[in-house]
């Protein structure tokens, strides 16, 4: 009897919220099936999208500048020549990132979006974030999975949400053609003739991704060997020595810093390793988003194709200039001036 | 001033406090469509679902969460202080807050949802003192404080080393920004749920506190008066620590690491109340509610983001406690 009243009552609370639920929402056209495998409610049209991290915002800004509302981070001074000028001055929201964050539910709410994207990790975590915020806030919350090799997939589940079918079509197909470019670049080239790369972070450049990482995976799809062996299956951010990286002997460094590059043959620890004998060390541009990662969002095919002449200067027919010009125009919707072009390709005054 | 009077007056401020708080907020609402909601809500018609989704969804949880978190960690501070007979004390003295960190930052790096890596900064906290508990008792018995504290200190930076460790692992782009932010304490993202799961928790803790609060006032007169007058000095100890551990692991494993409430907010009621470990008690608790309402609404309110509450506490409380250490100095220095 008591268990029977228990179950009824608890039939009537779960019927009551999902009611209100209900009733708490506006008519939802369709239902979507994101990476996660939530079903997730949308509205038919969307104009105002909120992003809950800087990839998800750069996966955005390429398909539908117009749809964005705010910045996770507002761009810098030297990053808006690469960004539309309709977007470069919308305000700083903040990111969601789970537990405690800095982004304020309320100021979510008042900014009034009519759906919320995340673009990366997908995992128990994420995962019931969403759920949460989506049931705090009454807003669809969509999950999409950020691996790299998933980016036409993202740009094509992101645009079909967003009703801009042809224009996610357009970007997944060039991201496609980019990822078969790299694949019939690598074909013939057997793995103890890959380039082993080191990539060297931080201001001493003694802070690299182990195999694995995301912050290395472009390197391993672009067919180079990560000197940097994996801790685990997922590596992540690890502090090297010097003695260390002339153990492994890179042949070929990346850095994400112009000093670096600079100063590197002046230090002389790092004089025997080959890269560095061989002026093999090129420095990722950055602009308006990171090449190699930060974040690693789809700003990665341009590093994918910029690697390709970098590594591979032999068997890349072609023009990095143009592609990287191309790119700009497809993605990011910008033409590069020749100054732009040399600014983002050899660094400020370069 | 009456004690019992100021007591009164303590938890009248609270009510206000609370109210100001749920009307103020990034999402503008007007005060009478506070209150106009709230009927709403009462008489079980519908308002604008947008203003009842703050208000119900978001910014009451908020309150009553940041009131259960100052309550929680100024009553364990004051019990501490009384307990250790040091006023340097704070809720964290035997690595409460070290441990529920080191376990939430597990949980996110595993991956797991939300509610368990709540679940984790919860069962962290308590381990982290039950370990300290054994360690002392191993190394000199369970009746010497010094080897008690020292036995915290110990365990507490080795949580403190493998919560580094924590974030040397995690992935930099999704869970070391999420570790840093719960380390930093938020209440951004608690729901209802958290709150109606935390509130049984927090009064089954302050409960022996208030019960026990003449028995623990002896106990700050030193283990052989108070034996001398009859109380259990072993016992009350060991009750006394495991409420305070019990109501500080359960706010950390909603809020995050919020340092210095239960370090200051004793202090201030000891200038309201005097050194009376009874009236401190009562005291504490709405002051520190209050007092943490008040840094909440600055967090969600003061810039477009959201401030790290253990930011907030830290820029509040160190200047407030030399001012307070000023100002009682001569009683604390011969």
């Amino acid at each position: 009897m008591i268990h029977a009243i228990k179950r009824i009552s608890l039939a009537l609370f779960v019927s009551l919220c999902i009611a209100s639920i209900l009733s708490a929402a506006p008519a939802r056209a369709r239902t979507v099936t994101d990476s996660a495998g939530r079903q997730v409610d949308v509205p038919d049209t969307i104009s105002r999208v909120f992003t809950a991290g800087p990839p998800a915002s750069t996966l955005l800004y390429m398909l539908a500048p117009q749809k964005m509302i705010g910045w996770v981070r507002t761009p810098h001074n030297a990053e808006k020549p690469f960004l539309l000028p309709s977007v470069r001055e919308l305000p700083e929201l903040g990111r969601l990132t789970g537990r405690g964050d800095t982004l304020n539910l309320e100021r979510l709410l008042a900014a009034k979006p009519d759906i919320i994207i995340d673009f990366g990790t997908l995992n128990d975590t994420y995962r019931s974030l969403a759920d949460r915020v989506q049931a705090q806030t009454g807003i669809p919350y969509l999950l999409i999975d950020g691996r790299f090799q998933n980016t036409p997939a993202a740009l094509r589940l992101l645009a079909d949400v967003l009703g801009v079918k042809a224009r996610g079509e357009e970007l997944a197909h060039a991201a496609e053609q980019t990822f078969a470019r790299v694949d019939r670049t690598i074909a013939g080239i057997p793995a103890d003739k890959r380039p082993r790369v080191y990539l060297a972070r931080g201001p001493e450049g003694l802070e690299s991704g182990s195999r694995g990482s995301i912050n290395t995976e472009i390197i391993e799809r672009v067919g180079g060997i990560n000197v940097v062996e994996g801790l685990r299956e997922k590596g992540g951010i690890v502090n090297v020595s010097p003695e260390q990286v002339i153990a492994w002997a890179p042949d070929t460094i990346i850095t994400l810093d112009h000093r670096f590059q600079k100063t590197v043959h002046r230090k002389a620890e790092w004089k025997p390793i080959p890269a560095v004998a061989s002026n093999r060390i090129f420095v990722a541009p950055n602009l308006p988003y990171g090449f190699i990662d930060s974040p690693p969002s789809v700003n990665r095919l341009a590093g994918l194709t910029w690697l390709l002449y970098k590594l591979y200067p032999d068997k890349t027919q072609g023009n990095l200039r143009d592609d990287i010009r191309a790119f700009y125009h497809l993605f990011y919707q910008v033409d590069l001036t020749d100054a732009e072009l040399n600014t983002l390709l050899d660094g400020p005054g370069g | 001033m009456q004690t019992a009077t100021t007591i009164v007056l303590l938890f009248v401020l609270l009510i206000v406090i609370a109210l100001i708080a749920s009307g103020v907020g990034p999402y503008p609402i007007a005060p009478l469509t506070v209150l106009d909601v709230l009927t709403h809500r009462l008489f079980g018609t519908s308002a604008d679902t947008t203003l009842s989704t703050v208000l119900f969804n978001i910014r009451l949880p908020r309150v009553v969460a940041a009131g259960l978190v100052g309550a929680a960690l100024a009553a364990a501070g004051a019990a501490y202080q009384s307990l250790f007979r040091n006023p340097l004390v704070s809720p964290d003295i035997l690595g409460v807050s070290t441990g529920a960190g080191l376990g939430a930052v597990i949980g996110i790096l595993l991956g797991l949802p939300v509610l368990i890596i709540q679940l984790f900064g919860f069962a962290g906290g308590l381990a982290t003192v039950m370990i300290v508990v054994a360690l002392a008792r191993m190394l000199r018995g369970s009746g010497d404080v010094l080897v008690l504290v020292l036995a915290g200190i110990v365990v507490g930076a080795l949580a403190g080393a493998a919560i580094s460790l924590v974030k040397v692992l995690a992935d930099p782009y999704d869970q070391l920004p999420a570790i840093t932010f719960w380390l930093l304490g938020s209440l951004a993202g608690v729901k209802a749920n958290d709150v109606a799961a935390t509130v049984p928790v927090v009064l089954i803790g302050l409960a022996p506190l208030v019960l026990l609060r003449w028995r623990i006032g002896v106990l700050s007169l030193g283990d052989d008066e108070a034996r001398a007058l009859g109380v259990n000095v072993e016992r009350v100890r060991a009750i006394v620590i495991a409420a305070a551990t019990l109501v500080t692991a359960s706010v950390v494993a909603i809020s995050g690491v919020i340092g210095w409430v239960g370090l200051m907010i004793p202090h201030m009621a000891r200038i309201l109340t005097g050194p009376r470990f009874d009236r401190l008690l009562l005291a504490s608790i709405p002051l520190g509610a209050a007092f943490m309402i008040a840094v909440d609404t600055l967090a969600r309110s003061g810039a477009r983001i959201e401030i790290p509450l253990g930011v907030l506490t830290a820029a509040i409380g160190g200047p407030l406690f030399v001012w307070l250490l000023a100002r009682s100095r001569k009683r604390l220095v011969p």
